[in-house]
């Protein structure tokens, strides 16, 4: 039964990862309509850069700089290079450009960094277990819980209250129509891909204090965020988070019982849901059919 | 014009019949010609879905894949058949495929992409935790291609050059059918489907039983191209199934030019000649693959064979 819990509870924390790039990939999805394969190489660029900020401003600065150094960057590819392909309506050429910079983030940072694995110091405080009952949750564990939870929040206030949040919004449904209302629709798709390489940075930064730094850790999160969205339904951000947390709670789950097959029940439910609701849980109905 | 193209493509047969002879003195070696060959068919056939029908599959390397755990999983505990082999694997592929496309029939553009690869990451890793069966991580190995026994004749396919010969027949027969395809009313209605999906539609056209079938044809031709490189190698391994493969068969594709037929050709050419070259003098060989991939989106999205016959329409 512990044991059982013990995995749950990863499984969650887990599932707050694929939550938080899912979120990221589905706002550029429904606003840039890209499908940034890179989002692992921004979420890998927010890790190291906090590893590289975190010695100056300390732990809790280098969470917060590492992710707004990845939106910077990704802002600056979006203008130089994404930018350029808004006028091809074909999915496929930012498929494989973004696909492109993946392939040479990952192997830049290993060339900076080592292939090896390397630490990212979390304050001892964190590190310790809470209590003696539950031994297995740390601080840290809470505080991912923490932030993750404030983070979304902060994002719904910033999607349904802030004037670039009702643009974003109104974007996804007719981007066409926004720009005619004077809306510069450039800038707003700049925003937006950084809004999600942020949150795919930070989900780079919180997992690099349960997972360490690894040049590839990028590819492992990318993936269940795809299935994610899909689950919830392209085009729902609460789809997206839900999906996160679903399949992160099934694959932690499933480790408890047969650890081989953690990561092929992911793709089971999404077959599943599939099968049974097309759109996904949360999904509009003939969005992208 | 239809006898200059016959003429071409029997010219272009003939070069390649010889290759053989005069690989090694353009830097090359035999194995690379033949894998060229091989997945050159295999891009060719994710083209029919791609560049005709319109479908964007950023997963196909499932389908290849599985076509080489078929095929060597057959060899080591089945028969000692390459036939079989090669058989088994093809099936493999077309029938996991066919299973799949009523998933993804009915969706579009980045809904499409996304759907296909999750289900290719699904048999990622079922091939990389299956142990015992598959090898894990470390791929599948302990098995060879075995000579093809013909009534009074043993052709050793061993050599490596003999089992060139082998490759260049199954590209030959899969490059007819696939251009019998391309021809025959399913060809022309895929091409309608791309063109414009509602108007098909609205003629009476079942969209997604055509987009079904490009799936399923396309994914079998490409599971014979994978049996056919497990059989090249004597070893698969799960990178036959990765995202990033299926990332290297589009834009090789795209690098050719995805409106041609023989366009994904070039594109397997170009690609796998620098990539062997690249990854023989530099580490950081994936930056440069990567850059490549922007380069091409950015500066060739047509494809040279899309440029060339631009020039060559400017020209006229």
């Amino acid at each position: 039964m512990q044991l059982l819990l013990f995995n749950a509870f990863n499984g969650l924390i887990q599932g707050a990862f694929y939550a938080l790039m899912a979120l990221g990939l589905a706002l550029i999805l429904s606003l840039n309509s890209v499908i940034n394969m890179a989002h692992g190489g921004f979420l890998v660029i927010g890790a190291y850069l906090a590893y590289v900020f975190a010695p100056y401003v300390g732990f809790a600065g280098a969470i917060v700089l590492g992710p707004l150094a990845a939106a910077a960057i990704g802002m600056v590819v979006e203008r130089v290079l994404i930018r350029p392909l808004y006028k091809r309506p074909d999915p496929l050429y930012t498929l494989l450009l973004t696909f492109g910079l993946a392939l040479v983030i990952e192997d830049l940072t290993r060339r900076i960094w080592g292939a090896t694995g390397l630490p990212f110091e979390v304050p001892d405080v964190l590190m310790s277990p809470v209590s003696s009952v539950l031994f297995f949750i740390t601080g840290y564990r809470l505080l991912v819980v923490a932030l993750v939870v404030v983070v979304v929040i902060a994002l719904y206030l910033l999607l349904r209250r802030t004037p670039l949040g009702i643009r974003i919004r109104a974007g996804t449904l007719d981007l066409e129509t926004v720009s005619a209302l004077g809306v510069d629709i450039y800038m707003l798709r700049a925003l937006n891909f950084g809004l999600g390489c942020l949150l795919a940075g930070l989900s780079g930064v919180l997992a690099a204090g349960v997972l360490g730094l690894t040049p590839p850790m990028g590819n492992s999160l990318i993936m269940p965020s795809f299935v994610a969205i899909i689950v919830g339904g392209v085009g729902s951000l609460v789809g997206a988070i839900l999906g996160g947390l679903l399949i992160g709670l099934a694959a932690g789950i499933t480790t408890t019982y047969y650890p081989a097959a953690s990561e092929a029940v992911i793709y089971l439910i999404m077959l599943v849901v599939l099968v049974v609701r097309p759109r996904g849980l949360l999904g509009q109905e003939g969005l992208f059919e | 014009m239809m006898r200059r193209e016959n003429a071409l493509m029997l010219a272009g047969w003939i070069v390649l019949a010889l290759l053989p002879l005069w690989l090694p003195y353009v830097g090359g070696y035999t194995a690379l010609g033949t894998k060229v060959l091989i997945y050159g068919m295999g891009v060719m056939a994710l083209n029919l879905l791609l560049g005709f029908a319109g479908g964007l599959s950023f997963g196909h390397a499932a389908y290849f894949g599985l076509g080489a755990y078929g095929a060597g999983m057959t060899l080591k505990y089945l028969a000692p058949s390459t036939p079989l082999a090669l058989l088994v694997g093809t099936l493999a592929g077309g029938i996991a495929a066919t299973v799949f496309g009523p998933l993804v029939m009915r969706r579009r553009g980045i809904y499409f992409a996304m759907i296909t690869i999750a289900i290719g990451q699904l048999l990622y890793f079922v091939a990389v935790r299956w142990n015992n069966v598959t090898g894990g991580e470390d791929g599948l190995a302990g098995f060879e291609r075995q000579p093809l026994h013909f009534p009074g004749w043993v052709f050793d396919i061993r050599n490596e050059t003999k089992y060139f010969y082998v490759v260049l027949a199954c590209f030959t027969v899969a490059v007819i059918l696939m251009r019998m395809l391309l021809a025959s009313p399913l060809g022309h209605t895929w091409v309608a489907i791309r063109e414009n999906r509602r108007r098909a539609q609205f003629l009476g056209v079942r969209v997604d039983l055509y987009v079904w079938a490009a799936f399923a044809i396309s994914a079998t031709f490409m599971a014979l191209a994978g049996a056919l490189n497990a059989l090249l190698f004597n070893f698969t391994s799960p990178q036959d199934l990765h995202w990033i493969l299926s990332g290297d068969f589009v834009i090789m594709i795209v690098l050719g030019g995805m409106r041609n037929f023989w366009g994904p050709l070039l594109g397997a050419l170009i690609y796998i000649f620098a990539q062997d070259y690249l990854s023989s003098v530099t580490d950081n060989w994936m930056t440069f693959i990567g850059l490549l991939f922007v380069a091409i989106v950015l500066l060739f999205p047509r494809g040279i064979l899309g440029l060339l016959r631009r020039r060559g329409r400017a020209a006229a």
